[in-house]
């Protein structure tokens, strides 16, 4: 498995949160995610504009294996999703922390943020859930 | 830990991801599910299934026997190495195992069973083999079973395993078998492509699979295994069907030797009597028009004509959309549309005739 990057921040649902430049945030799966998942067949992607409160799901990625939920990492509105995993749900599996993003949220409370975990405390769960 | 068969190390050190199918540690994928699916399809895969339960029936009584015990007719069985598909019934009809029947000569057939089933599998057949006398069943756990399939997978098991392989199976029909020695090879297998299934002894398995891995066969895991047979149309035991279904309700009644009609199987007066009545459910094909994936039990809406459910659902990587079996009401007309909940939305779907994929092409519209 390849390192969290440390620029990221963590859910214990393996969701992985990146802050913009223009303070919306960026979300998608983690590579050990995908890992476990398989070959990506299919991604549900929330509406823009849709709101969601920290924990709530809202999008779902589907491999040949399974279906899995994503959970809204933070509270917020959607305001942008990744329409080019219509045509090509196995950039999760190719590039989880880049081009397989799965979609912006706008946080409607940034203190959320500072509860995600950092790079270290995401390591040490997924090696704790391998043991 | 679980069983593990002679290649499990193998299996490791190839980057298997290994999972429990059954009570066994068996791989799952080597990486990429998808990329051994199409492997499979356009060239040659390898896949280790010792943990499939072979079974040699051996004595005077063995057609007899089989003739009682299996649905299909064990007469049709006239040549030495044909090959026969059939189910085991229970005496409600419904299906105990779906097995392969090999016949090598008068005092000796082969079976190969699914693992799942072993215990209840090895109990029938003990139970009728007491009663009837002149059978001796022998279970072989000291045989690994190694099956290559794709259009390249013949080629490549001669430059393997042997040109010497080639004079004695180069022109074997599909569903025959020979005995080489120690290597039984077969022309059966899972996935709708050629190929050959080599059952061998355990201890030879490494080396060989080795030998197919050096002349570029790839290692595939069960996951495509299940995709590949889903769209070869071809059953899953306990998915598909069980003890609590008819092979008339699982889309098998080829598989059930009515004639003669004075052959008297176990099961047989059930069937009689559902034929006779007409069956209520039957088993057919999906296609997904709408987006998603279908899986297991998910519930089929079919109109007027009622409810069925999914009986196996995934992805066809062949035909890049969701295929499905399911079992729906008989009186639903076939190639009708129909609608499946999935996630609390309902997709739209096509009934289609099956299998979805044969020799690497599409059969679907």
């Amino acid at each position: 498995m390849s390192q969290p990057p440390k620029d990221l921040k963590y859910t214990r649902t393996h969701e992985w949160v990146k802050t913009m430049p223009d303070g919306s945030v960026a979300v998608g799966i983690t590579d050990h995610a995908q890992q476990l998942l398989g070959d990506m067949v299919f991604i549900e992607l929330p509406k823009v504009g849709a709101e969601y409160a920290a924990g709530k799901e809202c999008a779902v990625v589907e491999s040949v294996k399974a279906a899995s939920d994503v959970y809204a990492p933070v509270s917020g509105r959607i305001v942008e999703v990744n329409v080019r995993l219509g045509d090509a749900p196995e950039t999760v599996n190719k590039s989880a922390y880049g081009d397989g993003w799965l979609f912006r949220v706008q946080p409607g409370n940034p203190e959320e943020l500072r509860a995600l975990l950092d790079a270290a405390a995401y390591e040490s769960l997924v090696e704790a859930e391998g043991h | 830990m679980g069983h593990r068969t002679p290649l499990f190390d193998t299996h490791v050190r190839m980057g298997a991801k290994i999972v429990d199918f059954g009570g066994w540690d068996m791989p799952l994928h080597y990486g990429s599910q998808v990329e051994e699916h199409h492997k499979v399809r356009q060239d040659a895969g390898m896949f280790d299934v010792s943990h499939m339960n072979v079974v040699d029936l051996k004595g005077a009584n063995v057609r007899p026997f089989l003739s009682l015990l299996m649905a299909n007719n064990v007469e049709k069985l006239k040549t030495p190495g044909k090959a026969m598909y059939t189910c085991m019934l229970n005496a409600r009809g419904g299906v105990i195992d779906d097995l392969i029947v090999y016949y090598m000569n008068e005092n000796w057939f082969r079976l190969v069973m699914n693992a799942g089933t072993r215990a209840k599998d090895l109990a029938w057949l003990d139970a009728t083999a007491r009663e009837m006398g002149g059978v001796s069943v022998l279970q072989r756990p000291d045989l690994s079973i190694i099956a290559v399939q794709g259009p390249n997978a013949r080629e490549k098991v001669y430059q393997a395993l042997g040109e010497a392989l080639r004079p004695a199976t180069a022109k074997l029909k599909p569903f025959y078998a020979t005995n080489i020695g120690e290597l039984f090879i077969a022309t059966t297998g899972y996935t709708g492509e050629d190929g050959f299934e080599l059952i061998l002894p355990g201890k030879a398995a490494p080396y060989s699979w080795q030998g197919l891995a050096e002349v570029g066969v790839a290692p595939i895991g069960l996951g495509a295994r299940d995709t590949l047979r889903l769209e070869a149309g071809m059953n899953l035991y306990g998915h598909d069907m069980d003890e609590t279904t008819t092979p008339l309700e699982s889309g098998l009644a080829w598989t059930v030797g009515w004639d003669p009609a004075s052959r008297n199987f176990v099961g047989r007066d059930v069937l009689e009597r559902q034929r006779a009545e007409n069956v209520s459910r039957k088993l057919v094909g999906l296609v997904l028009e709408d987006k998603g994936v279908l899986r297991d039990h998910q519930k089929v809406v079919c109109g007027p004509a009622g409810e069925g459910e999914i009986t196996s659902g995934s992805f066809s990587p062949t035909l890049g959309r969701s295929i499905a079996l399911a079992r729906v009401p008989a009186s639903v007309p076939a190639g009708s549309r129909c609608e499946v909940e999935v996630r609390g939305k309902r997709l739209a779907a096509r009934m289609v005739k099956y299998p979805f994929v044969r020799n690497g092409k599409s059969c679907v519209d």
